[in-house]
């Protein structure tokens, strides 16, 4: 009986890592580029997921054929979040892009002040519900409460998209400019890389992901409202740091780390301290070993 | 004509950025209605917005200033200004503080409600003030402070809850208790800078928020603490009105005490190492300013201020519950300090008194509050990142030198 409980909270803490490794990529590739913390990564999440429920809901209102909305509405969400996260990159971080590091920061702050507060005025500051739209799979049946159709959703999606991105990244043009921009941005533009287009990709492929993410861990808790995205952002945050910020597999295993983690702690120890542990964990990587489990050592030069 | 059409185009891009979530509305019947009327607005702002912005990209780029012709290469180093000349500075200055000391007599803004106000927007200014040593100063982005004006404010509230000791005895401790919570965040993250450092101290600010909620059985969790008492005068029993009114004056002492103190430092020995250390580190270190000594001072001291005001609000509210010391409270003072001018007292206060007073008076814009904030920040970022008032170095004049090199 044991076994089946810690293998219940093993599945559970895999599900949510999956989510915080979605949204660590966002914060991982935006780092690795340009060196800079994307505050507003959590609102773009966000905006990902009420995007995706105000789509559902016209849908369902104009009578579009029910197996097929949320594949469009998760379509809808991620094509306009990646397009906040172009908008955000060229109102908010490119005119800041040689400016001393504090600025971009305290613009990317206000930023995430700002689309929340976006959101909170353009819809409403209350928990909306979010409508259950994923089918029912009549063979997961069999594994009893271990998982249900959506952790199951969640779980391919996310690896599957995993997987591809990993591959872009290692054998695409635009994923090897990518790296080589990563490694020294001077050297790449000398080699004729268009760094500009770089980053807005880089932006527009950070915020897919999230939208993917926010989609999901919507239908997954069944609510949202427009402080979500603190705390998801928050989790991944840690997670990309967790496994070393600018290393996108170290993202994935982070986030892996982090859920499971965090659904132990639920599970054994008590709720309440759940995000206490996130945060503690947080300060002693930065402190200890700042590089991460997969990050490589960065040194100072004058 | 290109820019127009470029206005255009951002135009249109951002009313289909924004359909979904200004335009679509979902009713809970299930029905769904759209408003195109916000759409149509939000494009003609974005338009002249759009314009606005091309305009200013195009004189920056060719190197002219905002108004009237070309930047000179090198700013004249004493500018004669208004904000410097001495004797307006002192009649100003004067004319301030005789506002603030007759304003809870003035008839008129002299209810409790709007003394209140000014109270809370004193506390700011400390806050604010308190923020600028490390941030303004010492070039270390502190995204945590509310947790130190949390620990300040819960200091009073649980001294009196279970020993029933007053606002005086409880002043200093929240200071000392503050001081060592500083030194405690400041020691393990002296090797952190810049974003990282503004994480930590941020996940810092979220575990004595949650642990304020959490640890039920001493801080009574989220219904927070109550019945905290005003400080009393001489044992002098007060009104509500004297009450407040004297609370106001000693917000207004404080914050008096605050601008000297903190003016003093900036130009100590200890302040000028800690400018020294914003502008470069390692540089600062290679002429012999003990890093690890001078970060932790301005921990302690910062922490100190954000105490003080703590005890103060507790005071003022005579009621605290963690959900006063959120994020938000730590990014409003932050945006306090930016939109003032990091490092600047005058610039400091004049944008927390700003921030604190504009949305009282201002009603009708208190739902847009957060939204204008979010938005100034960035608009400062890109276009004015010294804030209102430039912070001023001090710098020295050696006219011998100058001479020759004329």
């Amino acid at each position: 009986m044991d076994l089946q409980y810690f293998i219940e909270l093993l599945f559970g803490g895999l599900t949510r890592g999956s989510i915080y490794a979605l949204i660590a990529l966002g914060y991982t590739l935006v780092y690795g580029i340009i060196g800079l913390i994307n505050f507003a990564h959590g609102e773009i999440y966000m905006v990902g997921a009420f995007t995706a429920l105000l789509v559902a809901g016209w849908l369902g209102y104009i009578g579009f054929p029910a197996g097929g909305i949320l594949l469009v509405a998760a379509l809808a969400a991620v094509a306009w979040t990646a397009a906040y996260g172009f908008t955000l990159e060229k109102v908010a971080y490119k005119p800041l892009r040689s400016a001393p590091r504090l600025s971009p920061l305290i613009s990317a702050i206000g930023m995430s002040i700002f689309l929340q507060n976006y959101v909170l005025l353009a819809q409403t500051s209350d928990f909306v519900p979010f409508p259950d739209l994923v089918p029912e799979m009549p063979f997961l049946a069999s594994l009893g409460d271990v998982m249900g159709p959506t952790d199951f959703l969640i779980l391919v999606v996310s690896c599957t998209t995993m997987l591809v991105l990993v591959f872009w990244i290692r054998y695409t043009r635009t994923g090897k400019a990518m790296r080589a921009t990563a490694q020294n941005r001077k050297m790449a533009m000398l080699l004729g890389i268009n760094a500009d287009s770089l980053i807005s990709v880089t932006f527009i492929v950070g915020s897919a992901l999230a939208a993917l993410g926010g989609v999901l861990i919507a239908s997954h808790m069944g609510q949202i409202n427009f402080n979500i995205g603190f705390l998801a952002g928050m989790k991944a945050f840690t997670a990309a740091v967790l496994g070393g910020i600018g290393s996108v597999p170290g993202a994935v295993v982070g986030g892996l780390v982090l859920g499971i983690a965090e659904s132990m702690t639920t599970g054994y120890l008590s709720g309440n301290y759940e995000d206490v542990l996130s945060f503690c964990l947080l300060i002693l990587i930065l402190i200890f070993r700042p590089d991460g489990i997969l990050g490589k050592k960065q040194v100072q030069k004058v | 004509m290109q820019r127009i059409f470029k206005a255009l185009v951002a135009a249109l891009w951002f009313m289909v950025l924004c359909a979904p979530i200004m335009g679509l509305l979902l009713l809970p019947d299930g029905t769904a209605s759209f408003r195109w009327q916000r759409l149509a607005v939000l494009g003609t702002g974005i338009f002249f917005a759009s314009l606005l912005w091309q305009w200013y990209f195009e004189k920056k780029e060719r190197g002219e200033r905002l108004f009237g012709g070309k930047a000179q290469a090198e700013e004249p180093v004493h500018r004669e200004s208004l904000l410097r000349n001495k004797s307006f500075q002192r009649i100003s200055l004067a004319c301030v503080c005789a506002f603030m000391i007759a304003m809870p007599f003035i008839p008129g803004i002299n209810s409790i409600y709007q003394i209140t106000i000014w109270i809370s927007a004193l506390i700011y200014v400390m806050l604010a003030l308190g923020l600028n040593i490390i941030v303004g100063l010492a070039g270390q982005l502190v995204l945590g402070y509310a947790a130190f004006y949390a620990i300040g404010a819960y200091t009073y509230g649980l001294l009196y809850q279970f020993f029933g000791l007053g606002f005086w005895v409880c002043l200093p401790i929240a200071g000392i208790v503050t001081v060592l919570c500083g030194l405690a965040l400041g020691f393990p993250v002296l090797r952190l800078r810049g974003d990282y450092l503004a994480i930590v101290t941020l996940g810092f600010g979220e575990i004595v928020r949650l642990v304020l909620i959490n640890w039920d059985s001493v801080t009574n969790g989220a219904r927070g603490v109550s019945g905290i008492p005003r400080p009393a005068l001489f044992g002098c029993p007060m009104n509500m009105q004297w009450s407040t009114t004297y609370l106001y004056y000693m917000s207004f002492l404080a914050v008096v005490v605050t601008i000297v103190v903190i003016t003093r430092l900036k130009n100590s020995r200890v302040g000028l190492a800690l400018q020294a250390m914003r502008e470069d580190e390692i540089a600062s270190e290679a002429m012999g300013i003990n890093l690890t000594q001078v970060k932790l001072t301005a921990f302690a001291l910062s922490s100190a201020w954000a105490g003080f005001a703590g005890v103060l609000f507790a005071a003022k509210t005579s009621f605290i519950n963690p959900s006063s010391f959120t994020f938000w409270e730590s990014a409003m003072m932050l945006s306090m300090v930016v939109l003032g001018g990091m490092g600047s007292i005058l610039g400091v206060t004049l944008g927390a008194l700003i921030l604190v007073l504009a949305p009282e008076y201002l009603r009708a814009f208190a739902d847009y509050r957060m939204l204008l904030f979010g938005a100034t920040m960035v608009v400062m970022m890109i276009f004015r990142p010294q804030g209102l008032v430039t912070g001023e170095r001090r710098h020295y004049r050696i006219s011998a030198l100058e001479r020759k090199g004329d």
